[in-house]
């Protein structure tokens, strides 16, 4: 059951032309809960110095994720779109290694879906962000 | 008591330029994204060309929101950092061989981000420009919209805050 949800939703993320640039991948799915990892990539890099990735590169995964747990919260919205995303930097993200958000929609109305994200590298003790977000909740009925 | 001559303005110019390719051309992400910043005096506007791979939503289709918030904390970092510059580049204090050898000053680190999505941006380009409402020696505030085929209809808006490179007295 949830397998064939993950399989749903990898399939909907495949059709995204710029979650497939940056290769972000689902790696959870659950009732109103999903988890995306953003492999380290030399192109995504902030500051050449550190290597440290750029804030926009998680700013996109928060995003992408957020929206993934709105489509995967058990009233089956039709259609999603952010209206407002905010994100704490914790800290930089360790270079070479892959950056995972788990957002989770913790409430839901008819016409909006709210959400937070945490995002983690390879330590999984100290969060790279936070993010908090609202998102539009479309449905056809 | 005379004034000093001004200098040429190509040697001006040569010196703003280099000073903001050395900004911009440094960061890895903006040239993934292919954002680049238009000069006029001082003030900044960043171009963000439209490209397929920037499609979030391919139905619409729709700009992702993600390059949208991307765009916005490069135009307001670039801002704060070209606004910190202004004055070592207009007096020489920082060289054009520094300039040109991309020696500048650590980059201010984005600490909180907030974005409001007010339409859903179109596939083509993008622009943006950042105010710096605050700037002092450890923090800043930032705020930055981006706008498309209408200056007065903009597709989102942010403020940002950020802690400030830690530079020698």
């Amino acid at each position: 059951m949830s397998d064939d949800k993950l399989a749903i939703a990898r399939r909907f993320i495949a059709g995204i032309p710029h979650v497939t640039a940056l290769n972000m991948d689902i790696v959870e799915i659950g009732d109103g809960v999903a988890a995306m990892r953003l492999p380290y990539d030399t192109r995504f890099v902030g500051d050449p110095e550190t290597g440290v990735l750029h804030g926009g590169a998680v700013s996109t995964l928060m995003d992408t994720c957020g929206g993934a747990a709105t489509m995967a919260h058990p009233s089956a919205p039709d259609g999603t779109a952010t209206l407002s995303l905010r994100i704490d930097y914790l800290r930089g993200a360790t270079p070479g290694q892959a950056v995972t958000a788990r957002a989770e929609c913790h409430h839901m109305t008819r016409t909006v879906a709210f959400v937070r994200a945490v995002a983690h590298d390879e330590d999984t003790e100290t969060p790279v962000a936070t993010a908090t977000g609202t998102f539009t909740v479309e449905r056809k009925t | 008591m005379s004034r000093a001559r001004p200098e040429p303005v190509q040697v001006v110019k040569q010196r703003r330029d280099a000073a903001l390719r050395a900004l911009t051309e440094r960061i890895p992400y903006a040239g993934y994204l292919a954002i680049s910043f238009d000069r006029r005096g001082d003030e900044l506007t960043g171009v963000l060309p439209y490209d397929d791979k920037l499609i979030g939503n391919p139905m619409l289709p729709a700009l992702h929101g993600g390059v949208t918030a991307a765009f916005l904390e490069l135009t307001a970092v670039v801002t704060l950092s070209w606004t910190g510059l202004w004055e070592e580049v207009e007096s020489g204090a920082l060289s054009l061989d520094d300039l040109e050898r991309g020696q500048l000053p650590r980059v201010p680190k984005t600490i909180d981000f907030t974005i409001d999505y007010l339409r859903s941006g179109l596939p083509r380009d993008a622009y943006a420009r950042a105010i710096v409402t605050r700037s002092g020696r450890r923090y800043a505030s930032v705020r930055a919209e981006a706008w498309q085929d209408n200056r007065t209809r903009p597709i989102a808006q942010a403020h940002a805050h950020f802690l400030m490179p830690l530079r020698e007295a």
